[in-house]
């Protein structure tokens, strides 16, 4: 079974760093949908999957993943909502684990909204 | 919603919302029973008895963006329509519990699915909340606590990716090991 000892030594490794981990003002923030309609949706793999990715790609100063409730919309849920520093805020909807990685690509890391999935392209305000 | 630990996941987002410090999520599947026992129960703000009364209508929130709730009304029918049953205790400023019981080998009984995603998604995205969760199999259990994994980490945050990761290689592997090969 796997024990608890192995976290001493993660805290042994990260405590230097931890100083450095303040709140970025300019990171690019990823917000998930995950109240009831979220979930029933299919949220919590659009969520983990931008997650995995900012991880994996080490780019967790740069990029938050967080979570919120429900926003009013939940016929277009999965909603992600992109708010980027001095840019108007972005909005997905009906998101899937693959669409999030082509969000991850094409908008978070080459900075180039993925029109197609937002939420005015669909002809909604 | 098609797996038990959806339900959880939102159920449970309930309790972090209602401020609680400590949230405890049980899960015990036992097949001398033949039932899979779901408990979330937190210390947060509690309901009214009027409250409680209305919480398993679907058209009751206390929500204003909208003028349906349905996390509840889904939990129960899934656990009702399994063979099982339902139950609510809430005090307000002491907390509320939830139990579920799902007939364990009942056909209609929705799959436990990814309880590991949803434990990990509470605890890393919930800093604010502690967590206790318990996991049985026909007597055989693992548990994690965030408030031992907060005091061996003094001060590093979950959301780091070593101990984000480290939190669902733990759920997950503890977890393979008492379900000995079976799928819940």
């Amino acid at each position: 079974m796997k024990s608890l000892a192995e976290l001493q030594a993660i805290r042994e490794k990260m405590q230097n760093r931890v100083n450095m981990r303040s709140e970025n003002s300019n990171a690019i923030r990823v917000v998930v949908g995950m109240a009831t309609c979220g979930i029933a949706a299919g949220a919590r793999p659009v969520l983990n999957e931008f997650a995995a990715k900012v991880q994996e790609k080490g780019l967790t100063d740069k990029i938050v993943v967080s979570q919120t409730g429900c926003i009013g919309l939940c016929q277009y849920e999965p909603i992600v909502e992109v708010f980027e520093p001095g840019k108007e805020k972005i909005t997905y909807i009906k998101m899937d684990a693959e669409k999030a990685d082509e969000v991850m690509e094409r908008h978070l890391i080459g900075g180039h909204v993925v029109e197609k999935y937002t939420m005015a392209a669909s002809g909604l305000k | 919603m098609t797996e038990i630990s959806l339900n959880i996941l939102d159920v449970a987002e309930n309790s972090t919302r209602a401020g609680a410090s400590l949230v405890t999520i049980l899960i015990d599947i036992s097949s001398a029973d033949d039932t899979l026992k779901v408990v979330i129960a937190d210390d947060g703000c509690g309901m009214t008895p009027e409250q409680v009364a209305k919480v398993t209508d679907p058209f009751f929130t206390t929500r204003t963006t909208r003028k349906v709730g349905l996390g509840v009304p889904f939990f129960k029918m899934a656990a009702e329509s399994s063979g099982g049953s339902f139950d609510i205790v809430s005090e307000v400023n002491v907390g509320t519990t939830v139990t579920a019981i799902f007939g364990l080998t009942n056909i209609d009984r929705m799959p436990l699915g990814d309880i590991t995603s949803t434990m990990h998604n509470l605890i890393v995205y919930h800093p604010e909340s502690d967590f206790y969760y318990r996991y049985t199999v026909n007597g055989e259990s693992f548990t994690l606590d965030t408030r031992e994994i907060r005091e061996i980490l003094g001060g590093v945050p979950f959301d780091v990716p070593e101990v984000s990761a480290y939190i669902r290689e733990y759920l997950e592997e503890n977890k393979q090991e008492i379900d000995k090969e079976e799928i819940y």
